[in-house]
């Protein structure tokens, strides 16, 4: 990257930095400092566990709260109920922790703590994070495949009608095919949330070097790289829900496969 | 041609594929949205489905955008 005198650079924001002291390492030789990325993934915790606790009163006419956590575990419910089957129910703390904390942690990232000072990390923006969601959601297929069906998972890579000659090839697509599910699920949050973050910094970079270019360009492109940010952040709240959904929905379609292979 | 000016360029050529997706998750919505309309009551229980076909559009779209970002911060 050219970097030039006064130039934003847009990858900044995803700096991991030790807050307390820039090292600890009680293991020898393994620097585990609390980073801006951990303390951010405290902070959702701590938010999603509020949340959660304010909700769970078991009034028979539910409060607002009440109402919204229920909402909430009420999607998972009938999500799992709609992939999985009745066997889906014991996958709901699972799939709800996993779809909350990541909602949480994508909306948070997108809070205007800059005004105040603060800068808020997004921790999905991350393949190391992403990536280790991803693997807990594929031990959970792998555990509980091998754990159902014994070597009989293997039927997962022979679809039902399969000629024999083609078995040995379409076996090995189909592991294929299986094996990348973790790298993609964990690919494709990280890079949305990454791409959008990089997009708003880019634009944020427009209102600011146009006004320092001078009125002309100041009164032009300024005001409209400034509405396309804000509607860009609107389009940012709606991919930070899609994703967690979609992160939660093919890990409940993993989930399937495992439970009642075909 | 310079390396550097190699990398930029196949950066912004690797932009075409994020094109391209978007071409393949507005299919996705405009065939939903076609099937939709002709038969609403079967729509809401397909809603699953179209987030499925969304995901593995937009995947291939993200691979571009990652390509672009090795090209220019790794490679």
């Amino acid at each position: 990257m050219a970097a030039e005198e006064g130039k934003v650079d847009p990858m900044k924001q995803f700096q991991i930095e030790p807050i307390f002291g820039q090292n600890w390492e009680p293991f020898g030789g393994f620097n585990i400092a609390f980073t801006n990325s951990a303390l951010w993934m405290a902070v959702t915790v701590v938010l999603l566990w509020v949340f959660v606790y304010g909700g769970m009163k078991r009034e028979l006419v539910p409060g607002r709260w009440q109402m919204a956590v229920e909402t909430m575990t009420g999607f998972i419910d009938d999500m799992l109920a709609a992939n999985i089957g009745t066997a889906g129910r014991k996958y709901v703390p699972y799939i709800f922790s996993l779809f909350m904390f990541i909602l949480f942690g994508n909306l948070l990232g997108l809070l205007p703590l800059g005004l105040v000072g603060l800068h808020p990390f997004t921790f999905t923006s991350h393949f190391t994070i992403t990536g280790v969601l991803a693997l807990m959601s594929f031990s959970i297929v792998l555990i509980v495949g091998f754990w159902k069906h014994g070597l009989g998972f293997f039927g997962l890579f022979v679809p039902h009608g399969t000629p024999a000659p083609m078995i040995p090839l379409l076996f090995v697509i189909e592991l294929f095919s299986f094996l990348i599910r973790p790298i993609s699920l964990a690919l494709r949050l990280f890079v949305a949330m990454m791409a959008g973050h990089v997009l708003l910094k880019i634009l944020a970079t427009f209102v600011i070097d146009s006004l320092n270019a001078g009125p002309l360009l100041g009164a032009t492109i300024g005001p409209a790289a400034l509405i396309l940010m804000i509607a860009i952040s609107a389009l940012e709240i709606l991919v930070a829900g899609i994703q967690a959904y979609v992160f939660a929905l093919l890990s409940s379609l993993y989930i399937n496969d495992a439970e009642n292979l075909h | 041609m310079e390396m550097e000016a190699a990398k930029m360029i196949g950066a912004g050529l690797a932009a075409i594929g994020a094109g391209l997706a978007a071409l393949g998750v507005g299919n996705v919505f405009a065939k939903f949205l076609e099937g939709a309309l002709r038969n609403p009551g079967a729509a809401d229980s397909q809603q699953g489905r179209l987030f499925i076909g969304f995901a593995a559009a937009e995947l291939l779209g993200l691979l571009a955008f990652l390509v672009a970002v090795i090209l220019v911060f790794v490679a």
